[in-house]
Order: structure tokens, then C-alpha cells, then sequence
């Protein structure tokens, strides 16, 4: 499995969102070749098709597809919880889902 | 950025209400005023807007007004247009006063960071705090210290605040 963690340093919710994604690896019980990549101009912004930060690919997609057809751009990016609460990080649940998902169809 | 003591810049915006609004004519109706930067887009500013909207349903009485400026360019980040400020106060039936800093001069002049950010001007426009909202933006039932409403109460009943500056937390002002 490969994950690939976009992050931009100007908005502070990366290393939550690191710490969840940490957890529930740990959860899940996959192996993964995680690549942190640091997005810092626009132009990186829209060559990554980057929706904000942070953005975790598993295997290439989203863990959140609805949100990833968002405009190509350097800001926070919103997630929305299981209860529906806004949230600039992604819930540890969402990203479980996610590896759960990239597991099985592996 | 605008210090501990110092007096809240004046301006002149036009709101969401359609209304132009100062902060000469605020203070002069208020105990306080409770200025926060702020925007349409940003997902900081999403997950406290609840709180934001609670603490102006539970000070109102108390003489407090808080006031919402949006600074961000709105030609990077179009949803934080004025329509869009409209709209989604509509939406999401806000409470208080949200303004537009198309020029971010008010934003400049008060040293605003992020959004949201916070800055409580007592009845002489007087700053007795600034940051935060409280210190948890992800869950309002986790909160253990509430910065802005211990700051209110203090200034309501004449005392300083226990803390009178804290991080602001959010995204950063999107400047031009």
C-alpha cells in the first residue's frame, strides 16, 4: 500500500492529521511506503491537484473524494466529521475506512 | 499587531445586513465588543462557528457585540466574496454582525494573523484580549479553558482577564 501525505506548513492541522493517520495504520495493521510531500507554491498546488491541508492519497485516491474535486489551492482544507461537525482535520475513522477500503481491494 | 492597552482601531464597513457599520457607533451602544477576523472558507472558522454564534446569544444581554471581518482575497479564494459572506450568513443564520475588509486595512491594522483571531475591546475600545476562541476547535465538549468567554466575564464585571493573549489557531489571513 502506498500513502502519500500533502501537507502545507502555513496551516497548522498537518501534524494532527499525522498523528491520526499514525493511528490508525497502527489500527488497521498494514504495512505502507508513506511519502510526505510539502506543497509550497501554487503551481505544486495544481500539479498535485492539491484541495488544501493536509490531503492523505491511499493508493492514489482521496480518503475523502468528496472534498478532492475542490479548487487546486494553498489553504486549509475541510473535512467533515461522522457527526457532521466542520473540521480541518480528517477523522481517524475517515482515514480508517480508507486503509480498511485500499486493503481489501489490494 | 495591536497590543494589551492599546484602543481598537476605528472603521467604517459595509455588513452582510446590507448596513454600514462603525466601531465608534458599537462601542458607543456596548459594554464590549468582541472584533474576530474571519472568513467564509476556512475550516477552523467552520468548526467554531457554533461557539461563535453561542457566545453572542449569551452575552447580548450583557451588552456584548461581536462583530465578524472578513479580510481574505476574494480572488484567490472567491468564497469569501461578499455574495458568498451573504449567503452563507443566511445559511447559516448568524447572529452577529458580519463585516467586509475588501481593502484588509482594518485587518492591517490590527495586526490580525489568522482566522478566526480575536481582539475584545471593552466600552472605551480599550483591548483586553486577543487570540483564540477557546482551546479546543475541533471538539466544544473537550474545552477546558474558554480565553474569549472568561475574558467577557472579566471585563463585564471590571476585572483584567486571567490571560489576555493567546495563540491564534486557524488559517492564516489571505492577504493580496
Amino acid at each position: 500500500m502506498k500513502i502519500q501525505f500533502l501537507y502545507w506548513t502555513e496551516c497548522p492541522s498537518h501534524p494532527e492529521a499525522w498523528q491520526r493517520l499514525q493511528r490508525a495504520l497502527a489500527d488497521v495493521g498494514v504495512q505502507a511506503e508513506i511519502e510526505r510531500i510539502e506543497i509550497t507554491t501554487d503551481e505544486e498546488a495544481e500539479r498535485w491537484k492539491f484541495p488544501g491541508s493536509p490531503t492523505i492519497l491511499v493508493d492514489g485516491r482521496d480518503i475523502d473524494p468528496a472534498g478532492a474535486g475542490m479548487p487546486s489551492r494553498l489553504t486549509c482544507r475541510l473535512y467533515h466529521l461522522e457527526n457532521g461537525r466542520p473540521s480541518p482535520v480528517p477523522s481517524e475513522t475517515m482515514i480508517r475506512r480508507a486503509l480498511e477500503a485500499a486493503a481489501d481491494s489490494a | 499587531m495591536l497590543e494589551i492597552g492599546q484602543k481598537g482601531p476605528d472603521f467604517t464597513l459595509p455588513g452582510v445586513d446590507g448596513a454600514e457599520h462603525s466601531l465608534a457607533d458599537l462601542l458607543a451602544r456596548h459594554q464590549a465588543v468582541v472584533v474576530i477576523f474571519s472568513c467564509n472558507h476556512c475550516p477552523y472558522v467552520r468548526a467554531w462557528g457554533d461557539r461563535m454564534m453561542a457566545i453572542q446569544r449569551d452575552y447580548a444581554e450583557r451588552g456584548v457585540a461581536l462583530v465578524a471581518i472578513n479580510p481574505n482575497d476574494a480572488v484567490k479564494y472567491p468564497e469569501d466574496d461578499f455574495e458568498s459572506m451573504k449567503k452563507r450568513a443566511a445559511e447559516r443564520g448568524f447572529n452577529f454582525l458580519y463585516l467586509r475588509d475588501e481593502s484588509q486595512e482594518v485587518a492591517r491594522a490590527y495586526g490580525a494573523t489568522h482566522t478566526p483571531h480575536v481582539f475584545l475591546l471593552d466600552s472605551t475600545g480599550t483591548l483586553r484580549y486577543r487570540g483564540a476562541i477557546d482551546d479546543n476547535y475541533s471538539d466544544p465538549d473537550a474545552v477546558e479553558f474558554s480565553y474569549l468567554r472568561d475574558a467577557l466575564d472579566a471585563v463585564l464585571a471590571g476585572r483584567d482577564p486571567e490571560r489576555t493573549v493567546t495563540d491564534a489557531v486557524g488559517c492564516t489571513v489571505k492577504w493580496k
